[in-house]
């Protein structure tokens, strides 16, 4: 890796720790993320010629901070600005900064910056646009290009999404135990949020999202390294790390989608299923259970299955009912019948599902199981109604296709 | 002698590289590897996984209590590690700064093995 690279690598790594304290210290978001531009700009002169500092975050925070004074005095004054080589040689100033940084408020710092992204009035498009580019620090372009719509559209939503949290009130003091416990489930839901549109995503644009599930991740473990005993935060980390772990194998060459049981399992990414059985391993130790850690171990079960019909459904079975407690769902009862098809068979997975038709009427994954599972009990005229109904909700046009296969697969049937 | 070389690294700068950057600087060390491998000089080599999937046990109580996370909150992370058989420290010095260009940032912390016992496990 060359200098630069190095370079844009660490400011990126610094960014959520050097941005959410220059955020506390001036409590306005603009002056924050301008200081800390400003920070980086001087970073890119400074560090090649100085060496870098010991401390990216803190030595980030210390310029941006002195930066943003200063251009407040020169509007003020109209003098100069000091030499860059006298902002960038920092000594004491630097090395206390850097203990704050280490201190209880920084990680109260960093999931502010978080929190303020999953603001209850912005939409979940907003929000997950809006933590890109300000906590990841991804360019308008990189987010528009991941959500497949022009810059000058992802320009504007990004625009009206801060306007309507600069006028929110963030409260700045340290929070307590339970304004705590409710900011870390917020922040949990936005970065599950900005997963999922990564992996949501279309064969043919699973490319251009997948960077959105990676992003996710590593927002995961950030916050793991701040709250390194909550159960939850281990249990969406294991979740996201056991989905993406199948990232290379759920699509095929033309991008159509490939289903759980036909993925190539020698492909799935083992590094990652190691680590994510880890967390959800921690995680259990708590004894604390959640809806994150109940999907991770639903995830885990089909990561475990060296083949699908090693599959242990009887558990996750089990385990959607579970999750049925503790969030109820049309669709997880779904997933659930899904399960209950592979113990029980297609006629006790139809009871399961048929009450759902009227909360989920116009959703594609309804209408498709129903389908399928009346083509499996030879009701043949029904499923195809099924089959029919989905393709008019299908999103992709990979979707429709696979749907298509089992029309085809019906018209050849005696 | 044996040596142990311990990788230490800033944790959050590793995990912000891209995909490709990570597997460029895994293919370098490769090229390195694997020539020492040849020479007869390397032992196990490990990559740890992020210290978020780290448990620590302090053993220092009865009974012991065990934390979440890695045993020390530090700047840079134990992030793997190497065994090497190397005649002298400047040779083990030499093949830390082969890998170092291989991989830079951080630190290698050489250590001399006092013990090693090749139980025979292997993931």
């Amino acid at each position: 890796m060359d200098e630069a690279r190095w370079i844009g690598t660490t400011l990126a790594a610094a960014r959520p720790q050097a941005l959410a304290a220059l955020l506390r210290y001036f409590r306005d978001l603009d002056l924050a993320e301008e200081a800390y531009q400003e920070a980086c700009l001087r970073a890119l002169r400074t560090w090649p010629q100085n060496g870098p500092p010991r401390d990216a975050a803190a030595w980030l925070v210390f310029v941006g901070r002195n930066v943003a004074l200063d251009s407040v005095r020169r509007r003020a004054k109209q003098t100069e600005l000091p030499p860059d080589d006298l902002i960038s040689d920092t000594g004491d100033a630097e090395a206390e900064i850097a203990e704050r940084l280490d201190g209880a408020d920084y990680r109260d710092d960093v999931l502010r910056l978080l929190f303020i992204c999953c603001h209850p009035d912005l939409p979940a498009t907003q929000q997950i646009a809006l933590a890109l580019r300000i906590v990841s620090g991804l360019s308008v372009k990189q987010i528009a290009r991941a959500f497949l719509v022009g810059e000058a559209a992802m320009e504007q939503r990004i625009t009206r999404a801060k306007a309507r949290i600069g006028r929110a009130d963030v409260p700045f003091e340290s929070p307590g135990a339970v304004e705590r416990a409710a900011r870390l489930g917020a922040v949990a839901a936005m970065i599950y949020l900005v997963f999922n549109e990564g992996y949501s995503a279309a064969g043919d644009t699973s490319g251009a999202r997948e960077p959105l599930c990676e992003e996710a991740i590593r927002l995961a473990r950030l916050l793991l390294r701040l709250f390194p005993a909550e159960p939850e935060i281990m249990g969406l980390a294991a979740l996201m790390l056991l989905q993406h772990a199948r990232a290379g194998t759920r699509f095929d060459a033309d991008g159509a989608p490939v289903l759980l049981d036909q993925q190539d399992r020698s492909l799935w990414n083992r590094p990652m299923i190691a680590e994510g059985l880890a967390l959800l391993d921690k995680a259990m130790r708590h004894r604390r259970p959640g809806p994150y850690q109940v999907q991770a171990a639903i995830a885990a079960l089909h990561a475990r299955a060296p083949t699908p019909e090693e599959t242990d459904w009887a558990q996750i079975d089990l385990l959607y009912g579970t999750l049925e407690i503790m969030q109820p769902s049309p669709v997880v009862t779904l997933n659930r019948a899904v399960a209950v098809a592979k113990l029980r068979g297609p006629e006790a997975a139809l009871a399961m599902v048929e009450p759902l038709g009227d909360r989920l009427a116009g959703y594609f994954h309804y209408h498709g199981l129903r389908g399928a599972l009346l083509m499996q009990l030879g009701r043949t005229r029904e499923a195809r109604d099924g089959f029919m109904t989905a393709i008019g909700l299908a999103g992709t046009a990979a979707e429709a296709a696979h749907i298509r296969s089992h029309l085809d697969g019906l018209r050849d049937a005696p | 002698m044996f040596y142990a070389l311990l990788c230490y690294h800033q944790e959050d700068v590793v995990c912000a590289w891209t995909k490709e950057e990570d597997e460029a600087v895994m293919r370098k060390l490769a090229v390195v590897q694997e020539r020492l491998a040849r020479e007869g000089r390397l032992g196990p080599v490990a990559r740890l996984l992020p210290t978020t999937a780290a448990t620590t046990l302090r053993k220092d109580q009865d009974p012991p209590l065990v934390l979440d996370g890695p045993f020390a909150e530090t700047k840079e992370q134990l992030l793997g590690f190497y065994l090497l058989d190397c005649a002298d420290l400047e040779e083990a010095l030499g093949i830390a700064r082969e890998l170092g260009a291989a991989n830079p940032g951080g630190s290698y912390e050489i250590r001399p093995v006092g013990l090693f016992v090749d139980g025979g496990a292997r993931p």
